[in-house]
């Protein structure tokens, strides 16, 4: 990773800060190595979510299409499957977001504190 | 069944009284926000100084605009459970956005979404197929907007069609001109507040004459206007036709220019994680209340009284709410209405706006030269083209399918903006053509499929039968702008995107701000 950064054209990037007093700091290939870390963990949460949500949602949409008869069953007076399903599919949209806000906030922020202090 | 006072084209002083207060309050809005416009930054993006919870109330304003309010409400009491799939529809594309792009996003751009998608992309092309992208998705919106506005007006005050959209197009570029995304932002902050309000309190007033139980409601709308109310019925015909429906409703959200821009307002990723929590909590809420509020007007008003005053069921809301609650609610919701589309009208011509003077001048005729206050005027200018031509097609348009466009609008968004942005943002090996063609065959695509589609062939056009058979294309064009994009990508690869993604991961997950020995502040390479 590192040698790939440093194949790049970017004078930013290119810019090393002096250290005084300190030998030089080789931890370009760490700092990259553990950012991807960070990256794929929310690839992967973020595709799981997504995953979730896309299973909810297209479960709705694919009874609505292939099983209207059951979508029109009555568990109650006035409450038909379909209607209750409609109403689980706005709560789970709560709870996936809910979800991924706490875990953003309780496992990635912490990691990406740490790799901004580095 | 009470006969409703409500006369279509009859002025009611309540609502005129409001609909004054509310413009009143958006011009002092735009006043004080004038003050605080000084540069790009103010206009396009607030400063980024909106809070995540601001910006959650602003999303949600920018995203119920009155086809949702009126249009949802309209459908479920003309067609019941039917109308409740696009309430849902609208929904689940909200996690999407917080999963995949929004955090990105805000770290990526400045004030358009190909900000991002061009972050380690060569520039010019991948800015003018986003702009292609963007100001195809705000027309059709905007038209969309522009008409509905121009009817419920004209329904509400009597007031004659052209008039109206000229009213609100006088109002909004006022707003936007004085005071950009600022005044924009509290407009949308303002619009929320009252909409989940007024909704709410409307179905309070509704569930009251139920016994305060919605199953009540439900059940009495399924004996008077049969079972069927309760069940999916004929607005999703075919099986396919209500997958790619879903589709483009729920990928649709995450390429709106005006909702993607809304993420630059937040001082950071992490505000704008907060701000899609409380956009989504919000939204949910009032699609809850949109099962409510459509079976109320159905069994309160009913169906014959809602579909002769407009055959799409628009006038289902106001109709509820005199029956209700009485003239000064109905014109209290009246102006709610309107404060709704003048948000949302707002929004999307700043969008157009920033891709006219940010992407096409600023970044591919200016190469990045042009000034603070160049860009400004610039920023203003195309403010002005953006809401004259929004006042011209709603002018030229009236009587266009409002849920037609937004659908549209919806099908462009999944199939041109949103493959590429993703593809940029997670694929290593994406490269400038891949986004270009990906980008471009997205709309295309959409475009003629639509036009070969039942909707307009059968429809509007008169035909027998129709080409392609979906009334919604995005089952095809999205996986078509995903495939071109992989495909091209593979095809000619480019080294120095691929180089560079490490940079962007950076970028991605540590913000502006990466105080890293090796990183510096990885600023854009120009």
């Amino acid at each position: 990773m590192a040698i790939r950064t440093r194949e790049t054209d970017h004078p930013v990037l290119d810019y090393e800060p002096e250290r005084p007093g300190l030998a030089p700091r080789r931890v370009e290939e760490t700092d990259d190595a553990a950012l991807e870390a960070v990256a794929a963990k929310r690839w992967r949460m973020a595709l799981a979510l997504t995953g979730a949500m896309l299973v909810v949602y297209f479960g709705f949409i694919l009874l609505i299409a292939f099983a209207k008869g059951f979508m029109a069953d009555r568990i109650t007076d006035g409450l038909s499957v379909g209607m209750a399903l409609g109403v689980v599919v706005i709560l789970a949209t709560w709870v996936l977001t809910w979800t991924y806000v706490r875990w953003a906030n309780s496992v990635y922020e912490p990691e990406i504190e740490r790799l901004r202090r580095r | 069944m009470l006969v409703s006072k409500f006369v279509p084209g009859e002025a009611n002083s309540v609502a005129i009284a409001f609909f004054l207060v509310f413009v009143g309050v958006a011009l002092g809005i735009s006043w004080w926000a004038a003050r605080r416009t000084r540069t790009t930054e103010h206009y396009y993006a607030a400063g980024h100084s909106v809070t995540g919870f601001q910006n959650g109330l602003a999303l949600a304003g920018d995203y119920m605009s009155a086809a949702s309010f009126l249009g949802i409400a309209g459908l479920v009491a003309l067609k019941g459970f039917d109308g409740l799939i696009y309430s849902i529809g609208f929904l689940v594309g909200w996690p999407i956005v917080l999963f995949l792009i929004a955090e990105p996003l805000r770290n990526l751009g400045k004030y358009t979404f190909a900000d991002a998608v061009a972050y380690r992309l060569k520039q010019a092309p991948v800015r003018l197929a986003a702009a292609v992208g963007t100001l195809s998705v705000a027309t059709f919106y905007l038209i969309a907007q522009m008409v509905g506005a121009g009817t419920l007006i004209n329904l509400i005050f009597g007031i004659d069609y052209a008039l109206s959209v000229v009213i609100v197009g006088v109002v909004m570029l006022t707003l936007l001109l004085l005071g950009g995304m600022i005044a924009t932002t509290w407009v949308q902050i303002v619009k929320a507040v009252l909409l989940i309000g007024g909704a709410t309190a409307m179905a309070f007033f509704v569930l009251g004459k139920f016994g305060y139980n919605p199953l009540n409601l439900f059940d009495t709308a399924s004996k008077e206007n049969g079972a069927k109310v309760l069940a999916p019925g004929s607005l999703v015909s075919g099986h396919w036709d209500a997958i790619s429906l879903g589709l483009a409703l729920m990928f649709g959200t995450a390429g709106l220019p005006h909702i993607l821009m809304r993420f630059y307002t937040v001082p950071n990723a992490k505000a704008a994680r907060q701000s899609v929590n409380w956009a989504t909590l919000f939204i949910g809420f009032f699609y809850l209340l949109t099962f409510v509020l459509g079976f109320g007007a159905m069994t309160l008003v009913g169906q014959g009284p809602i579909g002769d005053i407009d055959k799409g069921g628009n006038a289902a809301a106001l109709l509820l709410a005199e029956d209700v609650a009485g003239s000064p609610f109905f014109g209290f919701i009246a102006a709610v209405a309107f404060a709704t589309i003048l948000a949302v009208v707002a929004g999307l011509v700043l969008s157009g706006a920033a891709s006219l003077s940010h992407d096409v001048w600023v970044n591919v005729i200016r190469h990045g030269e042009a000034d603070e206050g160049e860009q400004l005027r610039v920023a203003r200018l195309a403010t002005l083209v953006m809401g004259a031509l929004a006042i011209v097609l709603g002018i030229a348009l009236q009587g266009q399918n409002v849920a037609f466009m937004v659908g549209l609008a919806f099908a462009i968004a999944a199939s041109a903006n949103f493959p590429a942005l993703l593809m940029s943002i997670f694929w290593r090996r994406f490269t400038t053509w891949g986004a270009v063609s990906s980008i471009v065959v997205g709309a295309v695509s959409a475009l003629v499929l639509i036009y070969i589609s039942p909707t307009i062939q059968v429809d509007v056009l008169g035909h027998e039968d129709a080409l392609f058979p979906l009334t919604n294309p995005a089952l095809v064009s999205m996986p078509l702008a995903f495939g071109i994009g992989i495909l091209v990508s593979l095809l000619w690869p480019e080294p120095a995107a691929q180089a560079k993604f490490i940079e962007q991961e950076r970028r991605i997950h540590l913000g502006d701000v990466a105080p890293s020995p090796r990183a510096g502040l990885p600023a854009r390479a120009r």
